[in-house]
């Protein structure tokens, strides 16, 4: 009998002393996203991220420890994603928080790390006040912002013909912020342009047919579109049956993104200036590589979010290689200025504002085979899209 | 002038959409008196399904066949749910079912994910139906007027139902007085569920109209479900001439309202309810409710200060829970926080609507602003977090006496509607007032000061606010007021006759609620170091709600059980699965089948069964005080 109870002791012991090494062999990064709420992109991401921790794993880890996402649901809500983050800091105690999808989770996380003395890398957020007016030095972020978008898409739309430019956004942060920072840049190119009418539909809740029917009773010549998904379709939808989008030339924010363009179908309109994500005719060794594997693992395409999903694990897990440690100076130190290649080429995390210089597409929307498609697509590097430095500096708050 | 009749076109094609799932709920209401939260759920079930059916099946009889069938087999899920669910619970406390149906809800929302996937559906346009007519230069899509035609008939055919067969006449009847119909003779089993079937058809039918015109995906539930309420209470509960009224009136003035005010369809509907039940209380088309003839007080034990011993006991409690910070990380800490701080939230609507009566839909405004009050404070004035903390809620007690003064006239389902209403425009300024409040990016960096920064101390802060709350509220209801307030409650008429101003204890009693439920936001946004409109919306009020349910509306401190429950399960759901909704939905379902009085509630009721089970008197004196009005 009492073999036994040493028995099991030496068994427990040893079995705590195996777990404490496991734990010791591994980096933890806390991750946090709008799953439940907004499948259509975070399904994609999570196969994204899930793939990256595969190959970095197969590859010998981060300085020979194994990379472990814990991942979290905050249900769209910025005080969900709150208890998450602190779920992963206090209890979890992960080495960087990373994600996020809405723009005020971003922000709210972003408050949370800054208080907390926590790394997080932003994922998605696209709004321009994390990295500037509400910038702060424990926040990084990935995708091109709003105003690099809305600078990549002016360069196409300034040189259109068109003087009477409407405007349809989705009444929240983001479309406004869309629309401010197009026009502003619209009319530095172009003084000549008139903006004769904007419309602000609830965000998933527009109601399409008087708001295509009130911008076409304005008679614009060129239309500025920041719908997406659900409110995006039923605004094709109506647009294409009402003929707004006959003889105008519609620049959209987005909607090149497959998440976006695909579930148009035979339904998408021809001709729109959009940004986007136009897998099947990227022809470059990283982006092959990328779509090889991940075509391999899901027997699935890529859509955006699966680009960042992979590029944000990609990019924390460089970034804790480089710092050599999980401490948030160290890895600050170790994020800014740090260059990784990515599936679009070589970016930079910029020490200034701790934007990565990952860029976007820009193309026309086509029908190809009943499917919506970009054509004439180029890359364009987000590091030819941002302001001086000195603006930069003016607008984000000194450290 | 052409765009104009185009616009007025466009504008009744909205509407026809519109009515057609308002009128399954307000027929729904109208006879079985039941909150359908659930109805969105069966608008959405019905599109997926007929998304489905039309993709296989091929031709314009295919397409037209589809959908019709989707609804169809909507509406057996539809008898299914009553028949297995929604007769259990019948009999339990007003807004009960309303849990069922969200437990419900949640459910949907995952199972539609895990059948059809996360992408946005498209599906095909009708056959016959998808080009546009010319009018002057001015395209009308062909849908629309298959739309504008088909409203119309429907409330026709609806109508002649109602007034030329048989089962027209009970349902009106039962709409009028059921208990009357139920001592007449008729089966209200069978009524209730041939009602409810035929309200899910027509909102799965409404669903499955939009199949040409809308994406299909899973969160169109939410995006119809407020907005349909607002119509059917706006035409008056159970008047579908009332919904296709105010359905029409809610999409005109949204179509025209856009020229002028582009971004005014975010808050339209709420004006015009607010605007409606001020000037006419029931509705546009809605009659007074007759008095009730139940007395809600009374279907329970009578309340009655806790003893002695019960004090201890809760002291016990309290000291028990004083003592996690000796063995529990930040971790649990933060949340016990946040369940402490929904706790005084949950316990102010409770009070509002177990001793008050006061069923509110839009608690969560308060609760905001009280966050905002801090934020506002704490950012722009720089006030230190004491002066905040106290400061902060009087925005909330400011918004509860503007707002409750206009609520208190109303009663039932109408003053909850027109706090919903409030707390949308409360929500609606907050989020467009960008240059003040930051709009939806919220107001950041308002954390606690060091002395509260810790976990533990802020847990505890959290912790003796939440029972000073408690306390404090539970003198009140055993206090004159308190009696006053549930007089007002139990009986209007006896109360005035002896009397008590009712409007204005009940008005008291909802700046109490709301200065308290102030409190709570106040030290939410400390918690959470930020503020957002979220912490007004729609979601929280339910949320609230929910918990109040949960824990029985019927006792005096349920709300503190259901808070804890509730706020527990969902931080730990959310954390532990991807399908937390799914889970928590049919958690909740369970709940409501296994304590049809709420958790504490069915408890008390179990304990005092056991106490009583002697005394064969006591039931009999109350049956025969409930028919005495």
């Amino acid at each position: 009998m009492r073999g036994y109870f040493v028995g099991a002791g030496l068994a427990i012991a040893v079995a705590t002393m195996a777990t404490q090494a496991m734990a010791q062999a591994e980096i933890k990064i806390g991750e946090i996203n709008s799953y439940s709420l907004l499948p259509a992109f975070t399904e994609p991401y999570r196969k994204g991220w899930q793939l990256a921790v595969e190959e970095i794993n197969a590859a010998g880890g981060i300085n020979g420890k194994k990379l472990v996402v814990i991942s979290k649901d905050d249900g769209g809500k910025p005080a969900d994603a709150q208890t998450a983050a602190n779920e992963l800091v206090s209890s979890e105690n992960v080495a960087m928080l990373t994600g996020t999808f809405l723009s005020n989770i971003g922000l709210a996380v972003s408050d949370f790390a800054n208080q907390k003395k926590v790394f997080f890398l932003a994922a998605e957020p696209l709004t321009d006040a994390i990295t500037w007016s509400k910038g702060n030095r424990y926040t990084f972020r990935l995708r091109p912002s709003n105003y690099m978008q809305a600078a990549m898409l002016v360069e196409e739309a300034a040189k259109l013909p068109a003087k009477r430019w409407a405007t349809i956004a989705p009444n929240y942060e983001y479309g406004q912020s869309a629309v401010a920072v197009f026009k502003k840049l619209m009319s530095e190119k172009r003084p000549d342009i008139q903006w004769v009418d904007e419309q602000w539909p609830p965000q998933g809740k527009i109601d399409a047919g008087p708001v295509v029917q009130a911008t076409a009773a304005a008679n614009p010549e060129a239309i500025l579109n920041v719908t997406f998904g659900a409110d995006l379709v039923k605004l094709v939808r109506e647009g294409n049956t009402r003929g707004l989008f006959k003889g105008r030339t519609v620049v959209s924010f987005l909607t090149g993104e497959p998440e976006y363009l695909d579930p148009l179908k035979d339904e998408t309109p021809e001709g729109w200036i959009v940004t986007g994500y136009p897998w099947y005719s990227i022809k470059t060794p990283e982006h092959d590589a990328f779509l090889k594997a991940y075509q391999a693992k899901y027997n699935d395409y890529p859509r955006l979010g699966s680009i960042v999903g992979y590029q944000t694990i990609k990019a924390a897990a460089a970034i804790l290689a480089k710092a050599g440690s999980s401490d948030p100076e160290k890895l600050i130190a170790a994020a800014e200025g740090i260059s990784m290649p990515s599936p679009f080429g070589e970016i930079t995390f910029r020490k200034i504002d701790h934007q990565s210089t990952l860029g976007a597409f820009t193309g026309k929307t086509a029908l190809k085979d009943g499917k919506g498609i970009m054509v004439d697509t180029a890359y364009r590097k987000g590091s030819d899209y941002l302001p001086s430095d000195a603006e930069i500096e003016k607008m984000r708050p000194k450290d | 002038m052409a765009f104009y009749v185009v616009q007025f076109l466009t504008g009744l094609a909205s509407a026809a959409s519109l009515f057609l799932v308002a009128s399954g709920l307000s027929i729904i209401f109208g006879v079985t008196r039941i909150v359908n939260f659930a109805h969105g759920a069966f608008y959405m079930l019905g599109a997926y399904v007929a998304f489905t059916l039309t993709e296989r099946l091929e031709g314009a009889f295919g397409f037209w066949g589809g959908i019709v069938i989707a609804a169809l087999v909507v509406a057996a899920i539809g008898v299914l749910v009553e028949m297995v669910l929604l007769r259990r619970i019948y009999h339990s406390p007003e807004l009960f079912q309303l849990l069922a149906t969200f437990g419900l809800t949640l459910m949907v929302e995952d199972l539609v994910v895990l059948i059809w996937g996360p992408d946005d559906l498209v599906g095909r346009r009708a056959p016959g139906f998808k080009g546009a007519i010319d009018f002057f230069g001015q395209n009308i899509p062909s849908y629309d007027l298959f739309l504008i035609v088909l409203g119309p008939v429907v409330l026709g055919v609806l109508w002649l139902l109602f007034q030329r067969t048989r089962w027209g006449v009970l349902v009106r009847a039962a709409t009028q007085d059921r208990d009357m119909v139920a001592a007449l003779g008729v089966n209200q089993k069978w009524l209730f569920t041939s009602v409810f079937a035929l309200g899910v058809f027509l909102a799965a039918l409404g669903g499955a109209l939009q199949i040409p015109r809308d994406a299909v995906n899973h969160a169109m539930d939410l995006r119809v479900i407020v907005e349909v309420f607002v119509v059917v209470v706006i035409g008056g509960l159970g008047s579908i001439i009332g919904a296709f009224v105010a359905a029409v009136l809610v999409s005109e003035l949204n179509a025209f309202g856009i020229l002028i005010f582009p971004k005014i369809s975010i808050i339209l509907v709420f004006l015009v309810m607010a605007v409606v039940l001020i000037v006419r209380p029931w509705g546009l088309f809605g009659k007074p409710e007759a008095p009730a003839r139940r007395t809600p007080g009374l279907t329970v034990n009578p309340w009655r200060p806790l003893t002695t011993n019960e004090r201890l006991a809760a002291i016990a409690v309290l000291v028990v829970a004083a003592a996690l910070p000796f063995i529990a990380g930040n971790y649990v800490l933060t949340v016990g926080s946040e369940i402490a701080i929904f706790v005084i939230f949950a316990v102010s609507l409770h009070f509002l609507m177990s001793v008050g009566g006061l069923a509110s839909f839009g608690h969560a405004a308060y609760f905001g602003l009280g966050a905002y009050g801090v934020a506002l404070l704490a950012k722009m004035a720089g006030l230190p977090m004491i002066a905040c903390l106290l400061l902060g809620p009087l925005l909330g007690l400011m918004g509860a006496g503007v707002f409750g003064f206009f609520a208190v006239q109303l009663s039932g389902v109408y003053f909850a509607m027109l706090t919903l209403a409030f707390a949308q425009i409360v929500w609606s300024i907050a989020f467009q007032w960008v240059s003040v409040t930051g709009g939806d990016n919220g107001i950041l960096g308002v954390w606690p000061e060091k002395w509260a920064a810790s976990p533990s101390h802020f847990y505890w802060l959290s912790l003796g606010i939440a029972a000073f709350a408690v306390v404090i509220l539970r003198i009140i209801v055993f206090s004159p007021f308190g009696f006053a307030l549930r007089a007002t409650r139990d009986s209007p008429l006896r109360s005035e006759a002896i009397g008590i101003n009712g409007k204005r204890i009940q008005w008291t009693a909802f700046v109490i609620a709301g200065t308290v439920a102030g409190l709570a936001g106040a030290l939410f946004a400390y918690l959470k170091g930020s503020v957002f409109p979220d912490n007004m919306g729609i979601s929280l009020s339910v949320d609230a709600l929910v918990m109040v349910l949960l824990g029985g509306v019927e006792t005096v401190s349920g709300a503190v059980v259901g808070a804890i429950v509730y706020k527990a399960l969902n931080i730990w759901l959310v954390s532990q699965t991807d399908w937390s909704k799914l889970v928590l939905g049919a958690f909740v379902v369970l709940i409501v089948v296994a304590f049809p009085k709420g958790i504490v509630g069915t408890l008390e009721a179990l304990m005092h069964r056991r106490r009583k089970s002697s005394s064969a008197a006591s039931p009999l004196l109350t049956s025969r005080i409930e028919t005495a009005e």
